[in-house]
C-alpha cells in the first residue's frame, strides 16, 4: 500500500455544530488516507457522522480543527480562488436520494451542465452540448433525454442523471453518499456495476458512504467503520470481514441479513453497548493504533490484549 | 422459539383466500392492469413474504384487502374471502371500517411520515385501542403502556407523553408497530417495514415482529423488494412479477431450489452473493408496460432462458412439491433441461453446508 500515491489525507478532523453549551461534536479526531484509484468505504449507522465527513471533504461543513489535504495541498479553512475552482471541479458528490436531489423544474440538460455553467470551463455552446451528451452516454442514458424533466424518469434512471452531472466535471475524487440505499435490489446491482465500470474507464477514486456492509464489501478496497463520530476500525475489506476486531464492527457484521433461511434462524445478533463493556474507557481512553499491517483499531490496552488472544 | 414447520402451516386454516384477482386502474384515459389474476391462500399464524420490484403490484395487492385502493382503481374480477365475506364486493367505507384495523392492520414503510407529529405517541396507541378494543380512559391507557413495553420502548409511562420528533427512526417504527398491534388484528401487513432503517436497527425490528407474532398470535404478511431481508422471518415466500405471483413456496424451497427464472435473477442480484472483482448480476431490461396486454410469460422478454412458448401462452402453475409451485414453462415435462445460473447453484451448496452446521 505504501507505494501508492495518496490523493486525500484527512488528519485529526473535527467537525462541530452549534455554539458554546449547545455544541455537538459530529466528527471527532478522525484520520485516514485515500489512495489514488481505490474505493474507500465508510460505514456506520445514521447519526455516526459519516455523511458529515464527506461534506467536510467537499467543504460544505467547515472543519473545527484538523486538516484535509488533497494532492499535498491543504484544502480545509481559507483557500485561494484558483484552488477553490480546481477543487469544485475535481471533487464531486453523488447524493443518496435521486427523488430529492434533482431540480424538478429544470431539464436534464441544465441539471447535468449546471457545474459547467458555474465554472465556465467549456469553450463554446457546442462543446458544452457535446460534454453533456457524452456524460449521458457514459451512464447508459440516451442523449435525447437531455430535453426531458426529472419526473419522467424512474429511480434508477434519476440516479444515473445524478452520476452524469458528476462525470461531466471530469472529477478525480467522487464522494458517493449512500448512492443506492434508496433503490430497489435489482436496480442497485445496475448502479454498482456502472460505478465500477466508470472507475475502471476513467481512473476515478471513490469514497463510498453507506450503512450496509454487504454492499460496501463488494465495492470497496478498504473499509473504515465509524461509530459516534470516531473511526473505530480500518482495514482492507477482506481483512475486515475475515478478522473483525472491534466489537462494533462485529455487531455490524452480524446484522447483515444473509439470504439463507437456515443460517438466519440460528443467528445471534451481537449488540454493541460501550457503556456496558468492561474496558473502562473513562480511566483508560482508547487510542488509534496499527494492530497488523494496514489494519487499524481504536482500542485501549486491555481491549487490545483481549483481541489478540482471540 | 420453535419455528413452525411448513406442514403445520399448510394444515392450519386458511384465513384469507384470494382467487383470480384482477385489479385495474384508469390513468390518463388509459387502462392499466396492476394485478393479473393472482391467487393466494394465507394460513393462520404464518409469516408470508411477498417479494418483488417496485411496480410489481405487491402493495396494490395488499391495499385491495384493506380497502385502500386509490379512487381510480377497481377490482375487475376475482374474490377475496375473509371470514365468509367477499372483500372484493365491499363498496362503502362502513363496510371497510369493520375490517380495517380490527381484523387487518398495517405497518407502513416510513416511520417518519406515518405518525401524527402533533400527538403524543401514547395517545396514538391509545386511540387504536379505544377504537378497536372497546376500552376507555384509564383502562385503555394501561393497555397502551403495556403494548409500548412489548414493542421494546423503555420507561413506557414516561415516553407515553413524548412526541414523535423525540424518537429516532427505529424507535418510531416501534411506535408504528405498537399502534398496529393495539388494534388487536388477525392479520398484520408490514409494507417494507425496515427499508427506511439502518441495518442494525433492521435486524432488531424484524426480531421484534417475530416476538410479537408469538405473543399476539398474528398472521403476518411482509412486503419487500429485498429477498435478503426475509430469510430470517418468512415461513413462506411469494415472488411477484408484473401483477402476478410467479412462484410460491416455503422459504427454504424458494432460496435453495428456486424454479422460475425471475426468482433466479432476483437471488443472483443480491450483493451478499457477489464475487469481488466481477460485475454484480443485474436483470436486463425493464418490467413490462402494464397498459398493454401481456402475452405469454411476462418475464420472457428479459429472460435469457425464454422458450418459444413463453411468448405465446401464459404458463400455468406447475407443482414442484405440495407446498411449492411456479408459473414457468421450464417445469413442463416437454421443456428442455435448463440449468439454473451459477449463483443459484452456489446457494444450493450453501444449503448443504448450513444443513450440516444445524444438525
Amino acid at each position: 500500500m505504501n507505494n501508492k500515491e495518496k490523493l486525500l489525507e484527512v488528519k485529526n478532523l473535527r467537525v462541530e455544530f452549534g455554539k458554546k453549551n449547545k455544541k455537538f461534536v459530529a466528527v471527532n479526531d478522525v484520520s485516514f488516507d485515500i489512495y489514488k484509484g481505490e474505493t474507500f468505504g465508510l460505514v456506520g449507522e445514521s447519526g455516526s457522522g459519516k455523511t458529515t465527513i464527506g461534506r467536510a471533504i467537499i467543504r460544505i461543513n467547515p472543519a473545527a480543527s484538523g486538516e484535509v489535504i488533497y494532492k499535498g495541498k491543504k484544502i480545509s479553512g481559507q483557500i485561494d480562488k484558483e484552488l477553490d475552482k480546481e477543487l469544485t471541479r475535481e471533487i464531486q458528490m453523488i447524493f443518496q436520494d435521486p427523488m430529492a436531489s434533482l431540480n424538478e423544474r429544470a431539464k436534464v440538460d441544465y441539471i447535468v451542465s449546471e457545474g459547467l455553467y458555474n465554472l465556465k470551463n467549456y469553450g463554446s455552446e457546442e462543446e458544452r452540448k457535446k460534454k453533456v451528451e457524452q456524460a449521458l452516454l457514459d451512464v447508459g442514458l440516451l442523449p435525447e433525454f437531455a430535453s426531458r424533466f426529472p419526473h419522467e424518469f424512474s429511480g434508477g434512471q434519476r440516479q444515473r442523471i445524478g452520476i452524469a452531472r458528476v462525470l461531466v466535471m471530469e472529477p478525480e475524487l467522487v464522494i458517493a453518499d449512500e448512492p443506492i440505499s434508496a433503490l430497489d435490489v435489482s436496480i442497485r446491482a445496475q448502479v454498482i456495476n456502472l460505478l465500477d465500470e466508470l472507475q475502471k474507464k476513467k481512473g476515478l477514486t471513490y469514497m463510498f458512504i453507506a450503512h450496509d456492509l454487504s454492499v460496501v464489501r463488494f465495492i470497496s478496497d478498504r473499509i473504515a467503520v465509524i461509530h459516534k463520530g470516531k473511526i473505530v476500525e480500518l482495514a482492507e475489506s477482506e481483512a475486515l470481514f475475515a478478522n473483525p476486531l472491534h466489537p462494533y464492527t462485529r455487531s455490524l457484521l452480524s446484522a447483515i441479513p444473509t439470504p439463507n433461511p437456515r443460517v438466519e434462524r440460528n443467528k445471534v445478533i451481537e449488540v454493541y453497548e460501550p457503556e456496558k463493556s468492561h474496558y473502562d474507557y473513562d480511566k483508560n481512553p482508547p487510542h488509534w493504533q496499527e494492530v497488523e499491517p494496514g489494519h487499524f483499531l481504536l482500542a485501549n490496552e486491555r481491549e487490545l490484549t483481549e483481541c489478540k488472544i482471540k | 422459539m420453535a419455528q413452525k414447520t411448513i406442514e403445520e402451516i399448510m394444515n392450519s386454516e386458511v384465513v384469507l383466500s384470494i382467487k383470480d384477482l384482477v385489479i385495474k386502474f384508469n390513468l390518463r384515459g388509459q387502462e392499466l392492469t396492476a394485478i393479473r389474476g393472482a391467487s393466494l391462500d394465507l394460513h393462520k399464524g404464518e409469516s408470508l413474504a411477498i417479494v418483488g420490484e417496485s411496480g410489481s403490484g405487491k402493495s396494490v395487492l395488499n391495499k385491495s384487502f384493506m380497502g385502500l385502493l386509490d379512487s381510480n382503481g377497481r377490482i375487475e374480477s376475482g374474490s377475496i374471502m375473509y371470514n365468509g365475506q367477499d372483500l372484493a364486493k365491499f363498496k362503502t367505507e362502513e363496510d371497510w371500517i369493520k375490517i380495517r384495523g380490527k381484523e387487518i392492520a398495517m405497518v407502513f414503510q416510513d416511520p417518519m411520515t406515518s405518525l401524527n407529529p402533533l400527538k403524543a405517541i401514547g395517545k396514538q396507541v391509545q386511540e387504536s385501542i379505544e377504537l378497536h378494543q372497546n376500552l376507555k380512559g384509564e383502562e385503555a391507557k394501561k393497555l397502551a403502556v403495556e403494548i409500548l413495553n412489548d414493542v421494546g420502548i423503555s420507561e413506557p409511562e414516561r415516553r407515553y407523553k413524548q412526541y414523535p420528533h423525540e424518537f429516532s427512526g427505529g424507535m418510531r417504527q416501534r411506535v408504528v408497530i405498537a399502534t398496529a398491534v393495539a388494534c388487536n388484528p388477525n392479520i398484520l401487513i408490514c409494507d417494507e417495514p425496515t427499508t427506511a432503517l439502518d441495518v442494525t436497527i433492521q435486524a432488531q425490528i424484524l426480531q421484534l415482529l417475530k416476538n410479537l407474532q408469538d405473543k399476539y398470535n398474528l398472521t403476518i404478511i411482509y412486503i419487500t423488494h429485498d429477498l435478503g431481508v426475509v430469510a430470517n422471518v418468512a415461513d413462506r415466500i411469494a415472488v411477484m412479477y408484473a401483477g402476478d405471483i410467479i412462484e410460491i413456496g416455503s422459504s427454504e424451497e424458494v432460496f435453495f431450489d428456486p424454479k422460475h427464472p425471475y426468482t433466479w435473477a432476483l437471488l443472483s442480484s443480491l450483493p451478499q452473493l457477489g464475487v469481488k472483482g466481477e460485475a454484480l448480476y443485474s436483470i436486463k431490461g425493464t418490467p413490462p408496460n402494464l397498459f398493454k396486454e401481456i402475452k405469454g410469460d411476462a418475464f420472457a422478454p428479459r429472460n435469457p432462458h425464454a422458450l418459444k412458448i413463453d411468448f405465446v401462452e401464459r404458463p400455468p402453475y406447475f407443482e414442484v412439491t405440495p407446498t411449492h409451485k411456479a408459473r414457468t414453462w421450464l417445469l413442463d415435462p416437454r421443456a428442455p433441461k435448463v440449468e439454473p445460473p451459477p449463483l443459484v447453484k452456489k446457494m444450493q451448496e450453501l444449503y448443504i453446508e448450513a444443513g450440516d452446521k444445524v444438525e
